[in-house]
């Protein structure tokens, strides 16, 4: 390693300058303005000039952490991101391996589909989903002969719905990382495994899921920050949050509550807490993985 | 050192600007009277024919001011929202003349958006229907000109009444055993299509028992909705949404669009519906099999009161072409195209005069008539009516009650917090 000379960090802060700037500009500055505005009380009258603004502090955020409903749609939104990610890791991992197994031409097929379902828009592939789980017409139905049957009504069914939507819509990123994972581990690594003698289930645990590590990470918090602001699917797919609201989870209170109800500063406290609790969750398994002598 | 710079840096720019932008409020317009009036109207399912109406108005009144033209755009409704936040924070995208719901009015006047109208030195004026006038009113100044007015009796299906030996309901409280006769004698029919967010359809209910969403106390407005009249009118309302008359689970997601749908479908033997709906109800398959009455109130012979549900027409603040604006919403909301209107779309007129003509021409009409000279009902005219619909108040409120399993005296409760809230209270 060459000894470090005084200096060397000026030069490397002019290198990352450029970039620093840019960052600070396209994520700093929205976030000044998100946590600004969630210290005011800020609606389409203070927007338009027609009311004075008033500074709350933390005003807004005492309101939204007094709110029964916050905590429960916090929940909600954290079981329903849990069960995203969990079925999206699992079905994404098994589809790679799969494609490592399978001929050109299945593979190229496996591929096609889920790059399909990657580049459908979110909206349009709700709505899709919606008219084959359709009550009446229903391609689903008319499969299963339970015609009259509501996908969406029961809350814990239409939960479901939703999370296969999510899983269907994302599954293909984790699948194609982890393909690509697979593929990068040299030949020699397995063939020196198997003539070791290890079996498959030992190469696959000793071998190949700490070589894939990196890569696990990258999907895993991936998927919990895609998953924990999902918003597109259960807004159109519950109507909004379903009967009562009980299919709710944070974006799409948040909306509903502040954005619909031109709050704003209510709604922007509401970001901030999703940020931080975002923040947190990465910042957790990154130290976790530190301490577990995993270097990124 | 590093920390203390980069932390001095920080606070420098918090500093700075320490508040979130604000647009100045708008400007009151100039008084041009050439160049282009920018006018604004909501689109349609099927908007060819206010088109034609439309372009209509523009031709005379192109034609009577030299140098002016019009140019109309037709907005989403579902958009809305958005469309008039946006040109009320920016008056130079902003039209002239506006059409725009009456429960929006409110929150329009209050972000600074309308201006007020001087309707005394136009004839017309005077015919308009009062209790229709006081919907485009705010603390009793007038900002927008009743375009069309809308309001809500009872459908049902005649051959199926005839068929049962029925006759339609004269009480509200005989609608829920009138409808669950239905179904147990026609079990794949809705025994009345009663939606859990069709809030326009329920509130009559409150109404009709003496109750009502919120009432004025001094300058503030108090939630009601958990008073015991308002609760009996929500539980005889919510009674309908059970699987014996209309299974939550296929209604209680329902709008005011959806449950009409039902009715449609040729799906539900009574529904709820808007003059508005008349034209496409005949044009489904319930088209020559069904009926309309007032829906009757608490006593035999009253009528529930309705919501005086309609359009606006108004004048942008920021408008730098006010007399033309004036003159193009009297002539586009005056009595002559407002009967253009009606033979384009039924809308109904907000003129006394026109109305009985069309009235006394169109005997279908009879029942929405009747309601609405038995007096109708608004929601209340305030600001925060916006953000209490935007929050779903009233829609969660039913849906609690009638899929959710909630108790209804904890549901309004809830609600009227909820409310009171959101008024400030």
């Amino acid at each position: 390693m060459m000894p470090t000379r005084r200096g060397d960090g000026r030069i490397a802060f002019a290198y990352l300058a450029p970039a620093l700037l840019v960052l600070a500009g396209l994520l700093g500055y929205p976030i000044y303005q998100l946590v600004l505005i969630s210290l005011f009380d800020y609606g389409q009258e203070q927007v338009s000039g027609g009311a004075p603004l008033t500074f709350l502090g933390l005003g807004n955020y005492a309101e939204l952490l007094s709110q029964d409903r916050f905590w429960a749609v916090l929940g909600q939104t954290v079981g329903f991101a849990a069960v995203c990610v969990a079925g999206t890791l699992l079905v994404g991992a098994a589809l790679a391996v799969l494609a490592t197994r399978v001929r050109t031409w299945a593979r190229m097929t496996l591929f096609l589909a889920a790059l399909g379902a990657w580049a459908t828009p979110a909206v349009a592939g709700s709505t899709i989903w919606l008219f084959l789980f359709d009550a009446n017409f229903g391609f689903v139905n008319e499969v299963l002969g339970t015609t009259g049957f509501s996908w969406t009504y029961d809350r814990w069914v239409a939960f479901g719905l939703v999370a296969a939507q999510v899983v269907w819509c994302s599954f293909p990123f984790v699948m194609v990382t982890l393909y690509a994972g697979i593929k990068s581990i040299p030949g020699e690594v397995l063939e020196a495994a198997a003539l070791d003698g290890a079996s498959t289930a030992k190469t696959a645990t000793s071998v190949i899921l700490p070589l894939l590590r990196p890569l696990l990470i990258v999907v895993t918090i991936q998927s919990v920050i895609w998953d924990f602001k999902v918003f597109t699917q259960v807004y159109i797919m519950t109507g909004g949050g379903g009967i009562a609201g009980r299919n709710l989870v944070l974006n799409v209170y948040a909306y509903q509550q502040a954005f619909a109800a031109s709050e704003y500063g209510l709604g922007a406290s509401i970001g901030v807490v999703m940020t931080v609790l975002l923040l947190a969750v990465t910042v957790g398994y990154l130290r976790a993985l530190r301490r577990s002598g995993e270097v990124l | 050192m590093r920390i203390a710079v980069a932390a001095a840096a920080v606070g420098a720019v918090v500093l700075a600007g320490c508040a979130p932008v604000q647009s100045g409020s708008a400007p009151t317009g100039g008084d041009e009277r050439t160049g282009q009036l920018r006018v604004w109207l909501f689109d349609e399912v099927n908007r060819g024919p206010k088109e034609a109406v439309v372009r209509e108005a523009v031709t005379e009144f192109e034609r009577a001011h030299q140098g002016v033209t019009v140019d109309v755009q037709y907005i989403q409704v579902q958009t809305r929202a958005e469309r008039f936040k946006a040109a009320f924070s920016d008056p130079a995208s902003a039209p002239d003349v506006a059409e725009f719901g009456n429960t929006d009015l409110a929150g329009y006047v209050a972000g600074g958006g309308f201006a007020e109208l001087d309707l005394g030195q136009w004839p017309d004026a005077k015919d308009l229907l009062p209790a229709v006038l006081d919907t485009g009113k705010v603390d009793g100044k007038v900002y927008g000109v009743p375009w069309y007015v809308g309001v809500r009796a009872l459908y049902y299906r005649t051959d199926i009444f005839q068929e049962l030996n029925l006759a339609p309901p004269a009480k509200l409280d005989e609608i829920a055993p009138l409808a669950r006769r239905i179904r147990a004698a026609k079990p794949d029919m809705l025994g009345i299509s009663a939606g859990g967010k069709y809030t326009y359809g329920a509130m009559p209910f409150v109404w009709a028992n003496g109750g009502d969403i919120a009432r004025k106390d001094g300058d503030k407005y108090v939630s009601t909705i958990d008073s015991p009249e308002a609760k009996a009118g929500l539980r005889q309302y919510t009674e309908l949404i059970a699987d014996d008359i209309c299974p939550p689970a296929q209604c209680a997601g329902n709008g005011g669009d959806a449950s009409v749908e039902a009715f449609r479908a040729g799906k539900a033997a009574m529904v709820v519906g808007g003059d508005f709906n008349r034209k496409s109800v005949d044009a489904s398959s319930a088209a020559g099999k069904y009926a309309v009455v007032p829906l009757p109130g608490k006593d035999a012979g009253d009528i529930a009161p309705a919501f005086a549900g309609g359009n606006l027409l108004g004048v942008m603040k920021g408008s730098s072409r006010r007399t033309l604006a004036d003159e193009f919403v009297r002539l586009l909301g005056g009595k002559s195209y407002q009967r253009k209107m009606f033979d384009a779309m039924g809308n109904l007129p907000t003129f006394g005069d026109v109305q009985a003509d069309v009235a006394k021409a169109n005997p279908v009409l009879d029942p929405f008539i009747r309601t609405l000279e038995a007096g109708t009902r608004f929601v209340p005219v305030t600001p925060d009516w916006a953000k209490i619909d935007a929050q779903a108040v009233l829609p969660t409120l039913l849906q609690q009650v009638a899929a959710g399993g909630e108790d209804l005296d904890r549901a309004a409760a809830q609600a009227a917090e909820q409310m009171n809230a959101a008024f400030g209270g």
